[in-house]
């Protein structure tokens, strides 16, 4: 045995890099909750191929999870990697650049026979392991397929299923590096397969060969050490943004005491939020896969006209066929969360990759004066909050919400250091009772000091009511074509949903000095960028202030004031410039845009240029 | 649909009750007063309460009814009342939802939620009203316009075959398809009576008579000169027989339904109504022949077909109940939790 050396590590970045079969998204997460159960603090960033199974072998199939852990605070998953996992050559090719100077790759060799380097389009010849092209990283080369296929022997298994515990091995080998207990994978092994008990034990043997293997290599090895974060006291679960939403949606219907419907059609990156609460009909979800995205929102409006929480998500191309129901709401002023879960646009554009190229159709997108209130989770776990958040205000402001996440925190985890059901506040809902004097008519649209009208929902003896999408007279709802009511009606709408700034909290800074040279102005996903890329200035002596906006529809009161202070708003988006617009609209400040739309967030390094160069000016 | 029974203490409804306060604004001689009229008579026999009654319409003309209704009502956007109403009903399973959508609205913008309505089988009633034209927006042909029609927008004639809406219908499994119509108000109230007892979708069509831009589309069908000639009333358990002087019938010759004279085979010989028949139904549906057509094949009113089969909401109820059974109602702090949870000191 070669000798093996330990090394402590403050953080590390991991790239799992394969054919979109290979069980690469398993093998990210798996390795995720291992070291979450550690205690390190994590950020991950899945990145896979619109198509299910592309073409074996080829760089449009490769499928990656990266993976950031560290025992220091994490809010990004890292710029670049330090450690590149790749399961053929395509995977290589596609994500060497990711990888800094010197780092290591761990390959399995098998993956680099002819047939899958003509794949990957290396030329005739060339086969990165041996021409020396990879000098400058340390590679790890290992025949998995071979390995896997040796420890499954006698297991009775044909060559094409044992093949496909190739990740549990690699698994397994990363596990040994950072000295990882399988303990979590192992339990997650036998809850998966709980049906086949033949592959729970195939899995954790090639798991186990994996980990083993580590001590047995003939090569010098080092092991890592990251230890546990010091994360603020508590107890810890990881979570994604889709899982963070449906958890949210869930503890709103329960904390208003509504029955939770949830109307939508599939479509990526928004999916994983029906799969989530369809597991949970103990809580009396109803969830609703409707035959498009139109009957989804529609379907949802005719729940919460019954009186339930209606609920529908979707992403870019699926928001624009629900405009129009979104203006029906608007008329109706009845409670409805929309979930946007951003993906490169416009039309189908890249499903799978992540924007934030959405957010002036969230404001604008729809016919007529339509204000609708919008917010933003800026990290996985925040989409609990955000979710929970959204649904108070459709609720307690008796209108339709928009929610605004993205590809990048949907599928992304970090720890969550979640609260307890008591520490939720509960969502004040007041349906209308009948209280009328005798001949005295019910008045749907008659508003009280907030502007909002009554929930009179169906089964109420007296409140018979009508409602439509027609103009309304004030007070009665009828229908109306009168020219002043029209003009009143569309002001006391513009003016119901800017009110709802007296009922959220002001700006807040994130962190920096109060005034000064130069202020980051973030919204949604691209906080952990933000945080991470200030932080590391800070540490050159740049002290930047970082504001993360959740409340784009109305803004917060003081953030005009707010954006003053500073000579410099810097506002980064993962889109053309969006926000910088309402911003320089809204204020007449003469905000900066820094923009990417490369279907990826931020690195740190983009952020913090951007930032000097401000400070350089 | 099906709905229970209003305990006896509560005062019963007349049809002045359903009337609202709003000018009805049809057309003068417009064929929705007629339905409207059978509805507000009709709905008091019912047995339901007012309050618990929710009328939905989409987009057109027919979508004003709920206006004029004094229960809960929406008047939502094109095509989609059948979706929201699918959304009310799976959430409020005891309210009596009833959908107003007209032949523009269902079958050509909505088309895609009526069809997943009927597979889906909420317990809904839907009052179909067919005009073939469209009204509100002035004149244009529908999906129902038979091939040539001349109207606004085809001078030289309509190019679209139409919809033939039964048979769409039940080809997209609907459980219970009917056909009446405007001009006859006992039979339209017969009608809305089943639609209403029907556990399930129920799909009535109602020819109605757009009197400013497709006047008598359905003139042989409702004009007493032709009526007799020209439609069959289905019983259940009865021949099919029609004619001048009740003396033709419908006789199956294979799968080929024939014209007969009653002089030439008795009753038990001819086709035997069955509701229930789903072949025959198909059959049935087809009865779609354009009456100017030699030898064409009366047109059917009544109802088609009846089947009992599980309503959505009733499964969607049951698979929460399953749901609680196993797994215990919903624990909040549990969920929040999850399964795999470290401690940081």
């Amino acid at each position: 045995m070669a000798s093996t050396t330990q090394e402590q590590k403050q953080s590390v970045v991991i790239l799992f890099a394969g054919d979109s079969g290979d069980g690469i998204q398993l093998t990210g997460s798996q390795f995720t909750t291992a070291a979450a159960l550690y205690g390190n603090d994590i950020s991950t960033f899945p990145n896979f191929p619109a198509e299910i199974r592309a073409p074996q072998g080829t760089l449009a199939g490769v499928s990656g999870f990266q993976v950031h852990f560290g025992s220091v605070a994490i809010h990004s998953p890292g710029d670049a990697c330090d450690v590149l996992v790749v399961m053929n050559a395509a995977a290589l090719k596609a994500n060497l650049r990711q990888l800094r100077q010197g780092g290591t790759i761990i390959v399995n060799t098998d993956g680099f026979d002819p047939k899958n380097l003509k794949l990957a389009k290396y030329p005739d010849g060339v086969n990165p392991l041996h021409d020396n092209s990879l000098d400058r990283y340390r590679v790890i080369e290992i025949d998995v397929t071979k390995l896997t296929r040796t420890a499954l022997t006698g297991s009775g298994m044909g060559t094409k299923e044992t093949d496909r515990s190739k990740n549990m091995f690699v698994l397994g080998f990363v596990c040994w590096m950072y000295n990882r207990s399988l303990d979590s994978i192992n339990d997650f092994l036998r809850e998966q397969f709980r049906k086949r008990p033949e592959l729970v034990e195939a899995n954790t043997k090639v798991l186990m060969a994996g980990y083993h293997y580590g001590d047995t290599i003939e090569q010098p090895m080092t092991r890592y050490e990251v230890k546990a974060a010091t994360l603020t006291p508590g107890t810890y679960r990881s979570i994604t943004g889709n899982q963070g939403i449906a958890l949210g949606l869930i503890a709103a219907a329960k904390k208003s005491g509504l029955t939770l419907f949830y109307g939508t059609y599939p479509i990526t990156p928004a999916s994983d939020i029906l799969h989530e609460l369809s597991k949970h009909k103990n809580f009396g979800v109803k969830t609703y896969q409707a035959e498009d995205e139109i009957a989804g929102i529609t379907a949802a409006i005719g729940a919460s006209f019954g009186g339930n929480l209606g609920v529908t998500a979707s992403s870019g191309p699926g928001i624009a066929l629900k405009t129009e129901a979104i203006g029906l709401a608007t008329m109706l002023e009845l409670p409805l969360v929309i979930v946007n879960v951003q993906r490169g646009g416009p039309s189908t554009g890249l499903p799978t990759k992540t924007e934030q190229a959405d957010l002036l159709q969230a404001l604008y997108g729809r016919n007529g004066e339509c204000p609708v209130p919008v917010i933003a989770s800026s990290t996985p776990s925040d989409c609990f909050d955000v979710a929970f958040e959204a649904t108070r205000i459709a609720i307690e402001h008796m209108t339709p919400v928009f929610l605004l996440s993205d590809g990048y925190i949907a599928n992304g985890s970090e720890p969550w250091k979640f609260p307890q059901a008591s520490d939720l506040k509960p969502i004040q809902v007041r349906f209308a009772k009948n209280d009328l004097q005798p001949g005295e008519k019910f008045l749907p649209y008659k508003r009280d000091e907030k502007l909002v009208r009554q929930w009179a929902i169906p089964g109420t003896k007296g409140l018979e009511h009508r409602v439509g999408g027609l103009e309304k007279e004030k007070d009665t709802g009828n229908i109306s074509y009168d020219p002043e009511n029209h003009e009143y009606m569309v002001k006391i709408r513009a003016e119901r949903i800017a009110r709802i700034a007296d009922y959220i909290p002001e700006q807040q800074l994130d962190s920096g000095p109060e005034k000064g040279k130069v202020l980051v102005l973030g919204w949604g996903s691209t906080y952990g960028s933000i945080k991470t890329a200030l932080i590391e200035l800070r540490s050159e002596g740049i002290d930047a202030a970082h504001a993360h906006v959740r409340y784009l529809y109305p803004f917060p009161k003081n953030l005009g004031e707010l954006v003053k202070r500073y000579d410099y708003v810097l506002v980064p988006e993962i889109n053309n410039g969006q926000l910088v617009k309402l911003i320089r609209e809204q204020f007449m400040v003469d905000a900066v845009a820094l923009n990417k739309i490369k279907g990826v967030p931020f690195t740190t390094t983009e952020l913090s240029e951007a930032v000097k160069a401000l400070f350089n000016k | 649909m099906e709905t229970t029974v209003q305990s006896p203490e509560t005062p019963k409804l007349s049809a002045k009750d359903l009337v609202t306060d709003q000018e009805v604004r049809w057309c003068p001689g417009c064929g929705d007063y007629s339905i409207l009229k059978q509805v507000q008579t009709v709905l008091p026999e019912l047995g339901l309460k007012r309050e618990e009654i929710v009328f939905i319409s989409g987009i057109g003309c027919s979508s004003r009814f709920p206006y004029y209704m004094e229960t809960f009502g929406m008047h939502s956007i094109h095509g989609r009342a059948t979706a929201v109403a699918s959304g009310l009903k799976a959430t409020r399973p005891e309210l009596s939802v009833w959908i107003i959508t007209g032949d523009g609205d269902s079958l050509s913008i909505g088309g895609n939620h009526l069809i997943h309505l009927l597979r889906r089988n909420l317990d809904v009633n839907v009052l179909l009203f067919n005009n073939e034209i469209y009204g509100l927006t002035k004149g244009q042909y529908s999906p129902t316009s038979p091939v040539g029609q001349v109207t606004k927008s085809t001078p030289m004639g309509s190019l679209d075959h139409p919809f033939n809406p039964l048979a769409l219908c039940l080809g997209a499994s609907g459980t219970f398809i009917a056909r009446s119509m405007d001009r006859d108000p006992v039979h339209l109230r017969t009608m809305l009576t089943r639609a209403n007892a029907h556990k399930g979708t129920s799909l009535l069509e109602i020819y109605q008579n757009c009197n400013v831009f497709n006047d008598g589309a359905f003139e042989v069908f409702t004009e007493k000169a032709s009526k007799k000639m020209e439609t069959v009333f289905l019983e259940q358990g009865k021949p099919l027989v029609f004619g001048e002087n009740a003396d033709k019938g419908i006789r199956l010759d294979g799968f080929t339904p024939r014209v007969v004279n009653l002089a030439d085979y008795s009753a038990n010989e001819l086709w035997i109504h069955d509701e229930n028949d789903l072949g025959k139904a198909t059959l049935l549906v087809r009865f779609f022949d354009d009456p100017k057509q030699e030898g064409h094949l009366p047109r059917p009113f009544g109802v088609f077909y009846e089947e009992k089969r599980n309503c959505y909401e009733d499964d969607l109820a049951a698979q929460i109940a399953q749901a609680i059974a196993e797994k215990g109602e919903g624990d909040l702090d549990a969920l929040i939790r999850g399964r795999n949870v470290w401690t940081i000191a």
